[in-house]
C-alpha cells in the first residue's frame, strides 16, 4: 500500500491524477503537464514534495560524518546555508543525491529521494556505528512533517504577502541556496531558497497539522498546482539529474558531469574512485542532445554513430519550454563532443539528434 | 459522454461510419484515452492510401509523459488522415470526437463491426477499469 501525504485529499478533491512513485501515492498532473510547466516558467508553481525524505542529523559528531559520506564538505557551510550533493558508496556510485541544510552548529537537515530514503538511513546508520557510535543519531522526521515546494520568477512576491522571517525581515530577502525559519499564517516553518525546476523558488517544511493550510493560503496567493509529471520536464529541461535515470548506484559523479559538487581534497567515501577518475576520464560521459520535432527519446534507446551503438538515453521529453524534443543520456567519452552522424532509435526509426550543451535551460537573470 | 452515434474499442479508439454505402468511416481516440495520456504533442499517423488491419497497431501517440500504441479498429485502406494534428496535435485533447478525429478509412471487411462496442458498453468498461 503506497504512503500518502497530508496533503493527498486536496490533490484528489481538486482532479488531480495520482500515480504511485517511490513508495508514495502521488499526484502526476492537475490541469495538463504544458500548462503546469508553464506557470513555473512564467509565474509560480506549487508542488506538494512530502514524499521526499527529512532526516535530521544531530550530535556533536553530525559534521564529522557528513563529511565522511557525502561529496560536498559540511564542516565549511556555514549555518544558514545548504549545498547540494551525492551520498556515494566506496566505489562511487551514487546512492543518492541531496540537498543539505546546516541548521545550527551540530544539526542538519538532509532531504534524500523519496525511494532511497530507507537504503540513506541505513548506510549513514552503518558509518555512525562504524566510526561514530554515541556521537550522532538520525531522526526520520519524513512521517511527520510536510514539504513543499514553490518554484517560479512570481514565488518570492506571493510568500512577501504571507509570510515573514523570524528576524522580521521578508522571505525574498532569503539569498538562494540558503534558509530561514519563518511565520506563514502564524505558522512556524522552515523556507529554503532552493528547487528542483531550474527557476527561483523555495521548499518549505512545515508541521505536517498546517500543510493543507499552506497549500491553500499558496494557490489563494496565486501559485499554480503542479504534479510529479511537469516537474520532471522542469528538472530535465534544467538539466538536473534523477536518481535512477542520469544517476545511479552504478554511476559516479564523475561520470555524471557532477564533478563541481565534489571535494578535490581529502578523504571521504568513494574519493579513491573518484580522485582517479577526476585524474583519468571515464569510459561513458553524461551528454544533452536535442532532436528536432515533438517525439521524443526516452529513456533507454540506443544512441547511434554510423550504425554503431555508442551510448543510450537515460531521460527524455517533449520540452514546452524550448518546443522540441529534448533528452540526456551517456555515450562513449570519445564521442562526447560530435555531433556529426549521430542519431536515436526512436522505436525503430532512426533520428538524427545533436550535441548541445547542459543545461537546456537557464532562467533569464533578472535586475 | 462518450457520443452513440459511433462504436468502441476496448484499446479506446472510436469508429464512426461516415456513409454506409462507400464504407467509409472516421476514427479517434476516446475522451477517456486523451485524458489518461495528458497532453498529446506527436502523433504518427499510418500513410494514406495504406492498408490497416483489425485490431492491428496503426501508428503511435505520443503525451509529454508517455508512448501508446494507435490500433486499427478495423480493417481497410486509409483515404484520409487529419492533417492538423501534425501541427496541433491538442486537439486530440480539446476535442477527442470531432475536430481531433485521425483517419478516414474504408471498411474491407465491414463484419469486423460486429466485434466493437457501443457507448454504453465502452462507458462501463472504462469505469471498470
Amino acid at each position: 500500500m503506497d504512503l500518502k501525504t497530508v496533503l493527498h485529499q486536496v490533490h484528489t478533491d481538486s482532479g488531480a491524477r495520482m500515480v504511485p512513485f517511490g513508495g508514495w501515492d502521488m499526484p502526476v498532473q492537475y490541469g495538463g503537464i504544458i500548462s503546469e510547466v508553464a506557470a513555473v516558467r512564467k509565474q509560480a508553481g506549487l508542488f506538494d514534495v512530502s514524499h521526499m525524505g527529512r532526516l535530521y542529523i544531530e550530535g556533536k559528531s553530525a559534521t564529522n560524518l557528513l563529511d565522511l559520506v557525502l561529496t560536498s564538505p559540511a564542516s565549511t557551510l556555514s549555518i544558514g546555508k545548504a549545498r547540494y550533493c551525492m551520498i556515494c558508496d566506496e566505489s562511487a556510485g551514487i546512492i543518492d543525491d541531496t540537498i543539505f541544510y546546516r541548521l545550527a552548529e551540530n544539526r542538519y537537515l538532509l532531504i534524500p529521494n523519496a525511494g532511497n530514503r530507507e537504503h540513506v538511513i541505513n548506510w549513514l546508520q552503518s558509518w555512525i556505528d562504524k566510526d561514530f557510535a554515541g556521537g550522532c543519531f538520525i531522526d526520520d522526521q519524513t512521517l511527520k512533517s510536510s514539504l513543499i515546494a514553490i518554484q517560479g520568477p512570481n514565488s518570492s512576491a506571493i510568500l512577501d504577502q504571507i509570510c515573514t522571517v523570524e528576524n522580521g525581515t521578508t522571505p525574498s530577502s532569503i539569498k538562494g541556496f540558503s534558509w530561514a525559519d519563518c511565520i506563514l499564517l502564524n505558522h512556524k516553518v522552515m523556507l529554503g531558497r532552493t528547487g528542483y525546476t531550474g527557476e527561483d523558488g523555495f521548499e518549505i517544511v512545515v508541521d505536517s497539522d498546517h500543510a493543507v493550510d499552506v497549500w491553500h493560503s499558496l494557490t489563494n496567493a496565486g501559485a499554480t498546482p503542479c504534479g510529479l509529471g511537469a516537474r520532471d520536464v522542469l528538472r530535465l529541461e534544467a538539466a538536473l539529474p534523477l536518481h535512477g535515470h542520469e544517476i545511479s548506484i552504478n554511476k559516479t559523479p564523475i561520470e555524471a558531469g557532477l564533478s563541481r559538487f565534489v571535494r578535490k581534497s581529502g578523504t571521504f567515501v568513494g574519493s579513491e574512485v573518484i580522485y582517479d577518475q577526476l585524474d583519468k576520464g571515464t569510459e561513458m560521459r553524461l551528454v544533452g542532445l536535442k532532436v528536432s520535432g515533438r517525439s521524443a527519446p526516452r529513456a533507454e534507446y540506443p544512441i547511434l554513430r554510423q550504425g554503431e551503438q555508442i551510448g543510450y538515453i537515460t531521460s527524455g521529453s517533449y520540452s514546452p519550454t524550448l518546443d522540441t524534443s529534448i533528452a540526456m543520456g551517456y555515450v562513449l567519452d570519445q564521442y562526447a563532443l560530435i555531433s556529426e552522424g549521430l542519431k536515436i532509435d526512436i522505436r525503430g526509426k532512426l533520428i538524427e539528434a545533436e550535441l548541445v550543451q547542459l543545461p537546456f535551460y537557464s532562467r533569464p537573470r533578472r535586475p | 459522454m462518450n457520443p452513440s452515434d459511433r462504436q468502441y474499442t476496448k484499446e479506446h479508439e472510436w469508429l464512426k461510419i461516415q456513409d454506409a454505402d462507400s464504407n467509409l468511416a472516421i476514427v479517434g481516440i476516446t475522451d477517456y484515452a486523451q485524458a489518461q495520456l495528458g497532453d498529446v504533442v506527436f502523433i504518427d499517423m499510418p500513410e494514406i492510401g495504406s492498408t490497416v488491419v483489425h485490431m492491428d497497431k496503426m501508428g503511435e501517440i505520443e503525451s509529454v509523459k508517455a508512448v501508446s500504441d494507435l490500433f486499427s479498429p478495423v480493417s481497410g485502406e486509409v483515404i484520409k488522415t487529419n492533417s492538423e494534428l501534425l501541427d496541433r496535435p491538442e486537439l486530440i485533447n480539446e476535442d477527442p470526437y470531432n475536430e481531433g478525429w485521425i483517419l478516414q478509412v474504408i471498411l474491407s471487411d465491414p463484419e469486423e463491426l460486429n466485434s466493437l462496442i457501443s457507448a454504453e458498453e465502452y462507458q462501463s468498461f472504462t469505469e471498470q477499469a
